[in-house]
């Protein structure tokens, strides 16, 4: 009833293509970004920014970059980690090696040398397809994992391969309080977003998908297939190392290669197949599924449990959270194979006829 | 999803402000693993920390103080890790002191400590150039490090050939597990390989450590004098099955404190015969008086937190120790701010840096024979640097060195420059004295 474009016409070019075209949902968006900027450090606890909301916020990032890759271009990679750690580790060296860098240069920097390595873990994508190329990218992960962890020049020479940073600050303005970290991350967050979601819009995006529905009738039409899915590539991992770049310094703020092992790339890969593939929307549900799920099903059930006067052991809980999260992954693949993003927009669709069912 | 997660945060919000008035109970965090890769090793550690603190209770607290213990699983994933830590820092009026028991979670909240203010203790692992307590003021690795370890296990093999300058010459393999915990004794070995002209093989195992086929054979080829072994969890038990498989005589193997108990070799069982390993101060202790009353007051009321049978085990007594140093270090911060009272994870971190435990008050605790006096002080966070080697018979592991000290001649240079080199990287400014006062 509410939800209805009626009413709204397009009279220019300009307003046809905006990213939300009904009115409603532009209001929506706004108001939730405006709410994570503005209401959410109000309300929020220390505990929730800590060890939520900035992962989840970070993850979401990661998910973004690996779903342009594999849910807009169709290549399978199982190499996010390793993207991940060549951005935080290329990141810590620019950071801790040259004299007063900035925070946001070391960053992106960070960002620019994991998409580098990103082109060059690609390359094998021109020839090989599918699970064939997962395998290939999974290269990336052990070469990068045998990579920190033998060569110590990358880890400033850390007698045991741990590194550490500290002092963080952008513009003057210290990234230490849980507030300010939040707040830095939302912000690369939203601006990466909004960028990727006008890539995905545009010439190159529709190069991608192309790529990814058909190849061959794609190269038949004139798409260069190895521009395209380097650029995807490139892209996708200059995000993901940037977000991992973050995990390092704005998360953990000390961190040793394991934090980048081949958990995180299958964890990235699941949020991108939960959250649906091929949505920008899709990755920030499954970050949420993935990131949030787990924390919240280990607090709540201890909670559930007391309700009904049992007390459930520290390994009861985890061997359950275990469990309840490998039945939830497998129940909404076979319930919505297109994801939460599916959910989302099978939602809408229905609320814009609501209340009449046809 | 979201919005029941908001509500149940909100709640907890709210009994932790109401909770926050005044704490009548002192607050102890767990992080223990209790699944995963390493569990084997990490629940009976947790045993013994849960089941020491029962029997605190039992005693009637610290000084009259209750104790509230409260786990939270990290599986030995650092960002899990640090998930609880922030869970768990603000319950119950404030943590007093966390015991991470991972090398890489120890890192992580290293960084954490200081803005918090709750101390950590690390004892045995962790960081062990944290030894040094003007440069890591909230880091406590009571009664011994890798490198402590790392240097009594050269003195102990120096002492087998018949002194260090035999040592010439000779070939020592190092298997560890790949990660900051398997690294951390390399700096120390090469020191020593340098002064005593020994050569020194490095052999990395990835974790989780099922995979050492290469490594074995790596070995069988160079046929090293000796093969120290930095595993944890199921590694230390594959290695000694390679050992055998390879024909490597178990004489000749050493392991880390954490590559000495009974999860690493029950399953080789008399293939692990003859397997030393390194202990920071204490072994099995069944005998022990603690471990009697433990079986008593808490057990004997059915309300021990594992099998019976374990009680006493290497990382059960393990587990009891890092128990008894954190409550008596809050024991010590009493006597400073007011007796039978709370105190503060800063407060707390006072009666860690001025612990001292002598052989008498040890004995009245019940770890008589288990372990020696400790005391702390502010530059020196370690306390204690006594250790033991014990062998595995094929049954249990029985006591075969006498008391070995680490050499303060090696270790503290090495300390000293490391801690330097971490105070330098974060422009930390090494504490005054003044601050050592406070």
């Amino acid at each position: 009833m509410f939800y209805r474009e009626n009413g709204q016409f397009k009279t220019s070019y300009r307003a046809d293509q905006q990213i939300f075209g009904i009115t409603q949902d532009r209001v929506a968006v706004l108001l939730l970004v405006a709410a994570a900027f503005l209401v959410v450090p109000v309300i929020t606890s220390e505990y929730m920014f800590r060890a939520i909301l900035i992962p989840f916020v970070i993850m979401s990032l990661a998910a973004l970059g690996v779903n342009i890759l594999v849910g807009y271009c169709g290549q399978i990679s199982l190499g996010s980690g390793a993207f991940m750690a060549v951005g935080a580790y290329a990141a810590f060296n620019f950071f801790v090696r040259v004299q007063g860098m900035p925070l946001l240069l070391a960053l992106l920097l960070g960002g620019v040398c994991a998409a580098a390595f990103g082109i060059l873990f690609g390359l094998p994508s021109l020839r090989v397809k599918g699970l064939y190329l997962a395998v290939a990218t999974l290269a990336a992960q052990f070469f990068s994992d045998w990579m920190f962890l033998r060569i110590k020049w990358f880890t400033n020479d850390a007698p045991s391969g741990s590194v550490q940073v500290s002092d963080l600050q952008v513009f003057g303005i210290p990234i230490a309080s849980p507030i300010s970290k939040y707040l830095f991350c939302l912000t690369i967050l939203v601006v990466m977003a909004l960028g990727a979601k006008n890539l995905v819009r545009s010439a190159i995006g529709r190069e991608w998908m192309a790529i990814r529905d058909m190849d061959v009738a794609a190269a038949v039409i004139g798409i260069r297939p190895m521009y395209a899915k380097l650029t995807a590539f490139a892209v996708s991992s200059f995000i993901i190392g940037v977000a991992g770049a973050m995990w390092g310094f704005v998360h953990l703020s000390a961190w040793e290669p394991a934090a980048f092992s081949v958990d995180i790339s299958f964890k990235l890969l699941f949020m991108v197949i939960i959250g649906g593939m091929g949505s920008i929307m899709g990755s920030f549900f499954g970050a949420a599924f993935i990131v949030v799920l787990p924390i919240f099903l280990n607090q709540f059930l201890p909670f559930v449990g007391s309700l009904v006067g049992v007390e459930i052991s520290t390994s009861g809980i985890s061997h359950a959270e275990l469990i309840i999260f490998g039945a939830l992954i497998v129940w909404f693949l076979i319930v919505e194979p297109h994801g939460l993003a599916k959910l989302w927009s099978t939602g809408k669709q229905k609320l814009r006829l609501w209340p009449f069912p046809h | 999803m979201k919005v029941k997660h908001l509500a149940l945060a909100a709640l907890m919000a709210a009994v932790g402000a109401s909770a926050f008035a005044q704490p009548k109970e002192q607050f102890f965090p767990g992080l223990p693993y209790r699944t995963g890769a390493y569990a084997p090793n990490g629940v009976p550690w947790a045993n013994g920390y849960s089941d020491y603190l029962k029997l605190v209770n039992a005693r009637g607290g610290i000084n009259g103080v209750k104790i509230i213990y409260e786990e939270c699983e990290t599986g030995y994933a650092t960002d899990r890790g640090v998930e609880c830590y922030e869970r768990l820092k603000g319950k119950h009026g404030g943590a007093t002191v966390f015991q991470p028991l991972s090398t890489g979670i120890t890192f992580a909240l290293t960084e954490k400590a200081p803005v918090d203010k709750i101390p950590l203790i690390t004892a045995g692992y962790g960081r062990s150039e944290s030894q040094d307590g003007l440069v890591f003021k909230w880091n406590f690795p009571l009664v011994g490090t890798y490198w402590q370890a790392a240097d009594v296990l050269v003195q102990a093999i120096a002492k087998k050939e018949g002194g260090f300058d035999k040592l010439k010459g000779k070939k020592l393999a190092l298997v560890y597990h790949d990660s900051p915990y398997g690294k951390e004794p390399i700096a120390l070995l090469q020191e020593r390989a340098a002064m005593h002209g020994f050569s020194l093989q490095l052999l990395p195992v990835a974790h989780p450590g099922v995979e050492q086929k290469a490594t074995w054979l790596q070995i069988r080829q160079a046929r090293p004098d000796y093969v120290f072994l930095w595993g944890w969890g199921v590694m230390n038990s594959t290695a000694l099955k390679e050992a055998q498989a390879t024909g490597y005589p178990r004489e000749k193997m050493y392991g880390v404190w954490w590559s000495g108990a009974e999860p690493d070799v029950k399953d080789v069982g008399e293939g692990a015969k003859g397997y030393n390993a390194v202990t920071m101060q204490h072994g099995a202790e069944p005998q022990s008086a603690v471990v009697k009353e433990i079986l008593t007051k808490v057990h004997g009321k059915g309300q021990g937190t594992g099998p019976k049978e374990e009680v006493g085990q290497v990382l059960y007594m393990r587990g009891a120790i890092s128990a008894m140093l954190a409550v008596e270090g809050v024991r010590t911060a009493q006597e400073r701010f007011g007796k039978g009272k709370w105190v503060t994870g800063e407060q707390a971190r006072w009666g860690y840096e001025n612990l001292d435990l002598t052989q008498k008050k040890l004995d009245a605790l019940g770890f008589a024979g288990v372990m020696r006096p400790v005391s702390t002080s502010c530059a020196d966070h370690m306390g204690a640097n006594w250790a033991r080697i014990h062998t595995w018979d094929g049954k249990k592991w029985a006591f075969s060195s006498d008391w070995l000290q680490a050499d303060d001649q090696v270790l503290k240079p090495l300390v000293k420059k490391t801690a330097a080199k971490y105070a330098a990287d974060k422009k930390l400014s090494p504490r005054t004295p003044a601050d050592c006062q406070s």
